[in-house]
């Protein structure tokens, strides 16, 4: 066998749900020491794709060969021993065990978990600890540890770094590049075009479920991909709209729709005062754990502050529970899709779940009125609703516009945005910044968490930085560019400028 | 496959034809079987157990189970029995409320202090079982009776061969398969079976619902038990106390997913027919007692596997 022959190679994959199509024609060809980038829109098949790969899910056609045989991969387990290990966006560990017990659950080689974890600079993880009670950035690197440790020829990793920050993303590219030297391969999926141009060596571009290109991300082929992600068509509206896309800065002062005053809550959340102005969109950016998870529960009413105030329109408000926040106006869209969603209910029922008792005479339910309110939610956010029996089985991004779509069908002052682009592609992305502009215009006021910290300039008029439960610092979001707001997320510049 | 996809989207329908072969097996066994007779008896005999499904159905589409739903039929029965002689109304009206009682302490407990509903119920099965048993030698002073129009209303019939029982069950279905497809109650019902946690975010107090829904299940259990007294015409403690599971196994054989979230009442009455026809076709084997019940647990079984199996997807 030759160096150059694929280690993986897989060929006009198909897999079908009903009359959904996932997967057309996938092809993707993986060299031995390469980490190669798994690249496309929400919905264009890359988690069918790793679902298949990895035995969760039977193929309809076509073929997967390692090593130039072909193998048929029934079960997670048989892809294990043919060397295909995956590393799934929500961590696989059983929160209710410590770590170590977790390791032997498995039957993972513990030292060879703690020798990995090291280099990926977690050494200080006590085993003796419940998972449940591990932060969110430390339990991915967990399951990185080990995937790793099982010494796969091809390791999967689906979004593993939309929860990491950045310092630790490095990192991570770093220990599984290292295994190129032996050979072995990485499969990366992220909808981060800036890390798959500096830590992969080629790109494959999925869109509707078949292989549109394979690129090698060198300078300048962030705009390729975009292109081939989104089509021809939807890359010339996806360019025109951002720059449409109006940034003004603000209201200017009057009076403020939402004012907190000195907000505690739990451990994290030490002491924030704001003001959101009706027109007003603030971005929030902090590092995982600084306090804004809190924040965004006490505005909706999902917990209650131990100590401050929160005014709507000037009144002083409590929030026993989000029925109050939501009559004061105040909508939270989660970062976790699944957490406001019904998963096995129709997109219809999800968006008009906020509206029951509205929509409700005499108990009946009156269909037209809910019909026409949704299907204008939907047509606004533009909602492929071909799987719309079952949310469950629309895309990441149809997904977040459902959750988004039910507020603005059932209306509201404030929408509450808690990292609304989490793992949702380019091209939504965009739809989804456009959407939270047309709001401001339209004088509704949006508070805005992102992990991703390039955007805050695209949508917010200002920001507030949270360190350690405190705002640091407050800026007009035109200044606020990736690398001021690092430094003060990292608590470093204290000099505000607001 | 495309079977499976039938099943998948019209479960009611196999379902049906799953009882057809029933009855078709009892025709064959005993040819002649089949009357109209045969069809009243069958009812009257289904009526109270798909009375006591219904709520089962309901506390199951949100993710809970009833425990107590037999011992709420067997005392609302008892004690509307036993206060007879202050007036037949009186009595009925007495019967209900220790339903709607029960029912809403269940509610509490589960909705407003979030006790597991498997615990829940099952405690307050064993209450309502001790306290019937107290009430009945302490403050029990006549024989209880059966007010005559329960006994119409449990074993009469019209025209024939109709029961009189269906005249009751029949709206009662109506209203729930109706009210679960249309009402907003029926809407949130599905919707916190699927994902509470997300109705709460949604700005539904799932508390009131539930306890609503608990309440509900605890005045159907009641009516059963009413129907049941009239059907045997006698109460006395241990009335309905073989119907928990029945109940249990109807509401599953008819598709309501004990992981709750999707199913109907169709289904269930469905099942309850299912339950009471086998049971008859058993009976006319004239096996003994120990092989009948093996029989009885094993098509159970077989039944639920097989849906779960047809109904899963991938």
């Amino acid at each position: 066998m030759s160096e150059l022959s694929p280690l993986l190679e897989v060929s006009s994959l198909s897999k079908r749900f009903g009359p959904v199509i996932a997967l057309r024609s996938a092809d993707l060809s993986v060299r031995p020491g390469e980490v190669h980038a798994l690249m496309g829109a929400n919905g264009a098949g890359k988690s069918t794709l790793v679902k298949v790969l990895t035995g969760v899910l039977r193929p309809d056609g076509g073929t997967i060969a390692l090593r130039g045989k072909i193998r048929v991969i029934a079960s997670p387990a048989e892809a294990r021993r043919a060397g295909l290990m995956p590393v799934y966006q929500d961590p696989a560990l059983i929160p209710d065990l410590t770590v170590l017990q977790n390791l032997r659950l498995t039957g993972t080689p513990v030292e060879a978990v703690r020798r990995w974890l090291s280099e990926l600079g977690m050494s200080g993880i006590d085993f003796g600890v419940l998972t449940r009670d591990l932060p969110p950035p430390s339990l991915r690197l967990l399951d990185l540890a080990r995937a790793l440790a099982a010494e796969p020829d091809v390791l999967l990793l689906d979004e593993i770094t939309a929860a990491l920050p950045a310092d630790l993303t490095t990192r991570v590219f770093d220990v599984v590049g290292r295994r190129r030297a032996e050979g072995r391969s990485v499969i990366f999926i992220s909808h981060r075009l800036a890390e798959v141009s500096v830590f992969c060596d080629r790109a494959t571009v999925l869109r509707d479920g078949e292989t549109v290109g394979v690129v090698e991300p060198a300078r300048g082929a962030e705009a390729k991909i975009v292109d081939l992600m989104l089509g021809p068509v939807a890359a010339d509206v996806a360019r025109a709209e951002a720059q449409r896309a109006p940034i003004r800065s603000g209201d200017g002062p009057g009076k403020s729709r939402l004012e907190v005053k000195n907000l505690r809550a739990g451990s994290m959340l030490q002491d924030v005062s704001f003001t959101v102005r009706p027109g007003e969109v603030v971005g929030v950016a902090a590092l995982e754990g600084q306090g804004q998870g809190e924040l965004f529960d006490c505005l909706a009413g999902v917990r209650k502050p131990d100590a401050g105030q929160i005014l709507v329109e000037g009144r002083a408000t409590s929030f026993r529970h989000p029925y109050d926040a939501i009559r004061a106006g105040l909508v939270l869209v989660p970062a976790d899709r699944m957490q406001a969603l019904l998963r096995q209910r129709s997109v219809r029922e999800n968006i008009a779940l906020p509206l029951v008792s509205r929509l409700t005479r005499w108990g009946l339910i009156n269909v037209r009125s809910e019909r026409r309110r949704v299907k204008q939610a939907i047509e606004r956010l533009q909602i492929d609703t071909r799987a719309q029996a079952q949310v469950r089985r629309l895309s990441g991004g149809n997904q977040q516009k459902v959750s988004i779509a039910r507020w603005l069908a059932a209306g509201f002052q404030t929408l509450l945005c808690f990292d609304p682009t989490r793992g949702i592609d380019i091209g939504t992305k965009r739809q989804i910044y456009v959407l939270v502009r047309e709001l401001a215009a339209a004088g509704s006021s949006i508070l805005l968490f992102t992990s991703e910290l390039a955007e805050i300039p695209l949508a917010c008029d200002r920001v507030i930085v949270l360190f350690g439960g405190r705002v640091v610092q407050v800026l007009p979001a035109n200044v606020a560019d990736e690398s001021t707001l690092l430094r003060a997320a990292h608590g470093l510049a204290a000099e505000a400028a607001s | 496959m495309t079977v499976r996809r039938y099943f998948q989207e019209h479960p009611i329908v196999v379902l049906s034809l799953l009882l057809l072969l029933l009855v078709g097996v009892l025709e064959a066994i005993r040819p002649g079987a089949v009357t109209p007779n045969w069809f009243r008896t069958t009812v009257l005999f289904a009526a109270p157990l798909g009375i006591l499904a219904a709520g089962q159905t309901l506390v199951m589409l949100t993710g809970g189970i009833d425990l107590s739903v037999a011992n709420v039929a067997t005392a609302a029965a008892y004690i509307m029995a036993s206060n007879a002689r202050h007036g037949d109304l009186q009595a009925v009206l007495l019967g209900l409320a220790v339903g709607v009682a029960v029912g809403l302490v269940n509610g509490l407990g589960i909705a407003v202090f979030q006790a597991q509903p498997l615990i829940m119920t099952l405690g307050m099965a064993l209450v309502v079982t001790g306290g019937l048993t107290v009430y009945s030698q302490f403050a029990v002073t006549s024989v209880p009776s059966v007010p005559g129009f329960i006994h119409t209303l449990g074993a009469g019939t019209v025209l024939g061969f109709v029961p009189v029982s269906l005249l009751l069950w029949a709206p009662i279905a109506v209203i729930i398969v109706v009210g679960l497809r249309r009402t907003g109650f029926g809407r949130l019902l599905y919707a916190i079976g699927d994902n509470a946690a997300a109705c709460r975010l949604a700005g539904v107090r799932v508390w009131q619902v539930r306890l609503v829904n608990y309440t509900l299940c605890g005045l159907l259990s009641a009516i059963a038990g009413l129907v049941l007294a009239g059907t045997i015409n006698t109460a006395d403690l241990g009335l309905a106390n073989t119907f928990l599971l029945p109940t249990v196994a109807a509401v599953v054989i008819g598709g309501t997913s004990i992981f709750s979230g999707s199913g109907n009442y169709s289904g269930t009455i469905i099942g309850a027919m299912i339950l009471t026809v086998l049971n008859s076709v058993l009976t006319l084997l004239d096996a003994p007692e120990p092989i009948k019940q093996i029989l009885y647990g094993a098509i159970i079984l077989l039944l639920a596997t097989a849906y779960t199996r047809v109904l899963s997807d991938t």
